[in-house]
């Protein structure tokens, strides 16, 4: 590629009605930044969070629009290149075809949910969750002087915006740079909304700096991978990756598969699988318990949409070399995830476990190739993210001594005193399990059978390993309900405090759509697959 | 049947016959079938309204409660009266509410077959059903909880008319469990008695290993046929031959064993005397009339497979004949009223089960019996929960004897189901239980004696307990206690038990009628095969079944109202001792299931209290102990978290390179 001539950039091709919805969440985290620096300080959280609550739900009505227009559909929604004289090279193209506006109608909904929870106040000045001053405790003095001198916490709002724009491109990007782009767009708010917990600071910012070294060394696998599959064909944009390698130039085939895994390295962090998942637990347990909900939820559904283009448009022809590759990590993934699930004492790293365990199982979705698997998997991704949002909603409600009682025998009995939450909450872990009549049955049965179906006696094989490591998750998770309904309160009891109506909402929300996708699961079924097909 | 391979070809062949006329028939429902979801809607509404209601609806729930279980009724009946204005051949209506589950060519819409078979239970249900909710209205009057007991009738009630409409064993299935879990949350109503507590839970760990069963046979018909409901699966089932009997026969025995579990059938009878711990009301509709006769309605609806399947077929037959027996010895030396009548339900239910297993020529009997037993047992136990209302609840018989007198509205209620139960004609038990012991004498080789010998000598062993719980209540001696003063119960009781006992007395002989009953069911239950003889002449058969019925009760008369009952139970034979232990069905069960299990479940606890966190409760060994040494590796360096994802990268390309 001695020849290329930048100079030479075609015309960027864009259309902004397709790219709508990216643009509005974009808009209102600008917006966002600006409210910071002008808007009176006593209005400005109310002020972020309406701003932000109301862009996300514009972005959705946006993606709704877009994708009943059929002109739209199928759409290159944003393309630049630039040409060498004889062929014209595209490096950035954004495609909104059905599993990337299924995406980003998603994660838009469940970013509602995970702002709604974020914005806790618990009768405070600020979000409850996050601290406005690193150095000082909870409620000292310190922290009050802070306060006094203009420190607020409300800028966690545009940050969380601007991570969801990023969460947005990255399974809509066509190429490999965009989705570098992304990725970093995505991950660095997340890098500082986990350091921002109120209580247990340390843990939160040791967590914050681990997510960030860990999140820059996948990130170096990323781009070395890209360095490696640009050097095999010429380009990283996904549909010359794709053609190259069905016509194949031979001499570099030694390439291929190393760079397709570092690729799919830097991809398999962001879920968290194994042996990349090291950072999930230490994460999820040290970040506010917000943004550890927003986090599973949201970045793994925008982390499996970049996963499914990159396995389905850019390297499907090269399905041959990579694939032993990710069966490998689909296993040691459930069955890690699973294992170690047994022993967490702590809710939130259960819970990072059990996120650990579920990557697995939607890989299996993946590992699926074929439009049903798409399918499942776009149907698992809504349906766990909904119920893990409510379930980390209500570890942020039970609570010892001001602050979140996360170890398990801390919720021992919790059951006959405040049967309401608990009974939600061991609703959710059924749903995890993947019991009959929850949205985890439906998303777990979609993906086994259509690895059965489709993927062969390797598909078969990784759905029975699926089904014994999802009955030993319902181990783990039963024993919650056991201890939450069978075992007697200790004596220092925790208390679940009443959250705010938006909290409330968006934990009541996210347990009945666990239940009615378990229930009446047909028209999200069939969404999902209708959105199914990928345009190259 | 008259000649074996041959008569078994012929039955399959009227059945795939009579099931593909069937399966034509049941079109889209028209008319108001269509709001066939309204009978199950409605209690459903009732219980959720009251459960969620909470106290705020103390008042009027009960009355709620009851007026939307006869709104149901009346639902049924428009429905009844419109199926009745159709032809035989256009009765039955599928009623499809939506699609549940579409999963890739799986396809399983929830719907409702309304047909003549589940006209019978809606019916049934319903009526009963109401009478019971009027009765508790009396009967739980001064109840604290009274809400919360007809929220559970109504779920039992909703549950139960599932259980019946759906067109598919799996939406069957979430029926079959509603129901079982209704009864859980009736036996232990009064929870505060550890005893009815313990009672509760012992009838729903036996159903759970019925439950097993079931859960089994779905799997097996997902696997053999892809699907689940009713018309694919039976309809397949009718047109299999002879190569897959062996899938059948495990199939129809994994069903056999769901029935046994709900039906208090041989050998998952144990928890049925136990349930009796719940209020009476409850033990008429549920553990009486309806809930446990679900067993003898999937055999019936299941027909089909049973018809491919005759091994499986004769162990229903065995089944119900133990139990028949089984129960109507139990019954002879039961003193608390309640487990007599336990006993008795058993014991007429394992007559039903012996005609469902005998093919064609049973299953129309099976329901018809099924549905005078609803009438007539309920009866009984409406007039047992009288009896103890005026008794301060006492329920052992022996401190009863000369009620009569005191109660003379339940005493003639209770007699008319008494007659009714002994098959005296023209009560209704004449003519539902005298044409099983016929039918099964009908065959050749040696199942007719055996199986009809059975039924016939049940027949005199049901006369005797029944009537010794007759006499010892109602007649003799007053055995009272000083404080006791017998009094008649308040209208609202006495009117269900009227109602009841009038159908006992009557439902029989109009429903025999020109062969009213039989006829309706044809198109579902298939013809009866022409010219089956009984192997012994028809009046004999019924002479001698009288006869036994008149000795019977003749010695129960002489020991139990001309001479006195001893007030304390006397020592006994060992017969005596063992049916007063339930033939030591408890002990079988310790033995052979508890023990082993309570060794496991220690085995386990110990495993368990070994695990790494004691207030937690621990882990099962292995998984526990990979994942103990696997977490170490989780130390919290980030160094060697980076260090891990390297390695990792490394060692699967390595692998990949190696392979290749």
């Amino acid at each position: 590629m001695t020849a290329v001539a930048p100079a030479a950039f075609q015309q960027s091709n864009v259309d902004y009605v397709a790219i709508l919805p990216m643009l509005i969440v974009a808009s209102a985290a600008l917006v966002g930044v600006l409210v910071e620096a002008f808007a009176p300080r006593r209005r400005r959280h109310v002020i972020q969070v309406s701003l932000a609550v109301v862009g996300l739900l514009a972005a959705f009505a946006a993606v709704v629009w877009v994708a009943v227009d059929p002109n739209k559909v199928g759409h290159k929604g944003l393309t630049m290149g630039f040409t060498d004289g004889t062929t014209n090279h595209s490096v950035f193209a954004l495609a909104i075809d059905g599993p990337a506006l299924f995406m980003q109608g998603s994660i838009v909904l469940m970013g509602v949910l995970g702002i709604l929870t974020m914005a806790e106040r618990f009768g405070g000045v600020g979000p409850d969750a996050f601290t406005p001053s690193g150095a000082s405790t909870p409620g000292s003095a310190s922290e009050s002087a802070a306060a006094r001198a203009g420190a607020l916490t409300s800028e966690v709002f545009p940050l969380t915006m601007f991570a969801i724009f990023g969460m947005m491109i990255f399974p809509t990007t066509n190429d490999l740079i965009g989705m570098f782009v992304a990725l970093e767009v995505l991950s660095l708010p997340l890098y500082i909304l986990s350091g921002l917990a109120r209580r247990r600071r340390l843990l939160s910012q040791e967590a914050s700096l681990k997510y960030f070294l860990l999140g820059a060394f996948s990130s170096a696998f990323f781009l070395f991978g890209t360095a490696l599959l640009y050097g095999y064909a010429g380009s990283v944009y996904f549909g010359d990756l794709s053609k190259a390698v069905a016509t194949g130039p031979l001499a570099m085939n030694g390439l291929l598969l190393p760079g397709a895994f570092l690729v799919f390295v830097g991809l398999l962090f962001k879920v968290g699988a194994v042996p990349f998942h090291a950072w999930t637990p230490d994460v999820y347990q040290g970040a506010p318990t917000p943004v550890t909900g927003f986090m599973a939820a949201c970045t793994k559904a925008a982390a499996f949409g970049a996963i499914l283009r990159l396995a389905y448009v850019g390297l499907d022809t090269a399905r041959w070399e990579w694939t032993n590759a990710v069966v490998i990590v689909a296993i040691l993934t459930m069955v890690v995830g699973s294992v170690l699930s047994v022993t967490q004492t702590d809710m939130k790293r259960l819970l990072a476990y059990s996120s650990i365990a579920h990557a697995g199982f939607i890989l299996v979705g993946v590992l699926a190739f074929d439009r049903k698997g798409v399918g499942a998997v776009l149907f698992y991704l809504v349906a766990y993210g909904f119920s893990t949002i409510a379930a980390f909603g209500i570890v942020s409600l039970v609570r010892q001594n001001g602050g979140e009682a996360t170890h398990l025998s801390q919720w021992a009995g919790l059951g006959k005193r405040y049967p309401l939450t608990a009974g939600a909450f061991a609703f959710l872990m059924l749903a995890f399990a993947g019991i009959p009549l929850t949205s985890g049955f439906v998303s777990k049965f979609g993906v086994f059978s259509a690895a059965i179906g489709t993927g062969g006696a390797t598909g078969t094989t990784l759905a029975v390993i699926g089904v014994v490591c999802s009955a030993i998750t319902v181990f783990v998770y039963a024993r919650v309900i056991v201890l939450m309904f069978f075992s007697d309160a200790p004596d220092d009891a925790v208390e679940v405090v009443t959250p705010s109506m938006a909290t409330t909402f968006s934990i009541a929300i996210g347990t009945l759509i666990t239940l009615a996708l378990g229930v009446l699961p047909s028209s999200l079924l069939d969404l999902a697959d209708r959105a199914s097909q990928f345009v190259r | 049947m008259h000649t074996g391979m041959g008569s078994l070809a012929h039955t399959v062949g009227t059945y795939a016959a009579g099931l593909a006329a069937h399966e034509g028939e049941a079109h889209a429902a028209t008319g108001f079938t269509a709001y066939a979801w309204l009978l199950v809607a409605l209690p459903l509404a009732g219980a959720t309204m009251l459960l969620l209601g909470g106290r705020r609806t103390d008042k009027f729930g009960p009355v709620v409660a009851t007026a939307l279980s006869w709104a149901a009724f009346v639902v049924g009946a428009i429905i009844f009266v419109e199926m009745l204005g159709r032809g035989a051949d256009s009765r039955a209506q599928n009623v499809t509410l939506y699609e549940w589950v579409t999963a890739g060519t799986f396809k399983l819409s929830a719907g409702m077959l309304v047909d003549q078979l589940s006209m019978v239970f809606v019916l049934l249900v319903t009526f009963v059903g109401s009478l019971i909710h009027v009765y508790s209205l009396g009967y739980m009057e001064h109840d604290p909880d009274k809400r919360r007991f007809f929220a559970y009738l109504n779920l039992f009630v909703g549950a139960m008319l599932l259980l019946v409409l759906a067109n598919s064993y799996l939406l069957l299935y979430v029926g079959w469990e509603g129901v079982g879990l209704a009864s859980y949350l009736l036996i232990g109503f009064w929870n505060w008695n550890p005893a009815y507590a313990t009672a509760a839970n012992k009838a729903f760990v036996v159903n759970r290993v019925g439950d097993f069963g079931l859960t089994v046979a779905l799997m097996l018909m997902f696997f053999h046929f892809g699907a689940v409901d009713f018309q694919t699966v039976l309809g397949k089932s009718a047109a299999l031959t002879g190569a897959n009997q062996g899938f059948m026969t495990a199939m129809g025995l994994m069903l056999l064993l769901g029935a046994c579990g709900k039906s208090a059938q041989f050998p998952l009878q144990s928890w049925l005397g136990d349930a009796m711990a719940g209020p009476t009301p409850v033990s008429a509709l549920i553990h009486a009339a309806t809930m446990v006769t679900a067993g003898v309605y999937l055999i019936v609806r299941s027909a089909p497979i049973f018809e491919a399947a005759p091994t499986a077929q004769l162990v229903v037959v065995i089944v119900g004949a133990i139990t028949l027996l089984f129960g109507a010895i139990v019954g002879c030396a039961k003193d608390d009223i309640k487990k007599a009548l336990a006993a008795s339900t058993m014991s007429q239910i394992g007559y039903m089960m012996l005609a469902a297993g005998l093919g064609p020529v049973g299953y129309a009997f099976a329901i018809f019996h099924l549905l005078t037993h609803g009438f007539f047992k309920a009866g009984m136990f409406l007039g047992a929960g009288s009896v103890m209302h005026g008794m301060n609840d006492k329920v052992d018989m022996r401190r009863f004897g000369g009620l009569s007198g005191a109660m003379k509205i339940t005493w003639a209620t209770f007699g008319l189901g008494w007659l009714a139960i002994l098959g005296v004609p023209p009560f209704s038990g004449y003519w539902s239980k005298d044409k099983i012991i016929e039918a099964a004498f009908i065959g050749e080789g040696w199942r007719p004696w055996v199986f009809g010998g059975a039924a016939l000598i049940g027949a005199g062993i049901t006369a005797f307990y029944m009537s010794r719980l007759f006499f010892m209540t109602f007649h003799g001696k007053k055995r009272w206690d000083a404080d006791d003063h017998p009094h008649e119960s308040p209208r609202i009781m006495t009117v269900p038990m009227i109602v009841l006992a009038v159908g006992s007395a009557f439902l029989g002989l109009i429903l025999s009628w020109n062969d009213m009953f039989v006829s309706w069911l044809e198109p579902v239950t298939g013809a009866e095969p022409e010219g089956a003889h009984p192997v012994v002449p028809v009046p004999l058969l019924l002479t001698l079944t009288l006869l036994l019925v008149a000795g019977g009760v003749f010695l129960a008369w002489m020991r139990y109202w001309r001479d006195d009952v001893p007030v304390t139970a006397p020592a006994g034979s060992l017969v005596t001792q063992a049916a007063r232990k339930d033939l030591y069905q408890d002990q079988v069960n310790e033995a052979l299931l508890m023990r082993p299990g309570i060794h496991l479940t220690r085995s386990l606890v110990f495993a368990d209290s070994k695990g790494v966190d004691g207030a937690v409760g621990g882990l099962a060994a292995l998984v526990g102990g990979t994942s103990s040494r696997l977490r170490k590796l989780q130390n919290g360096f980030a160094r060697s978290y980076a260090l891990t994802m390297l390695a990792g990268v490394v060692a699967i390309l390595g692998a990949l390179w190696v392979i290749s």
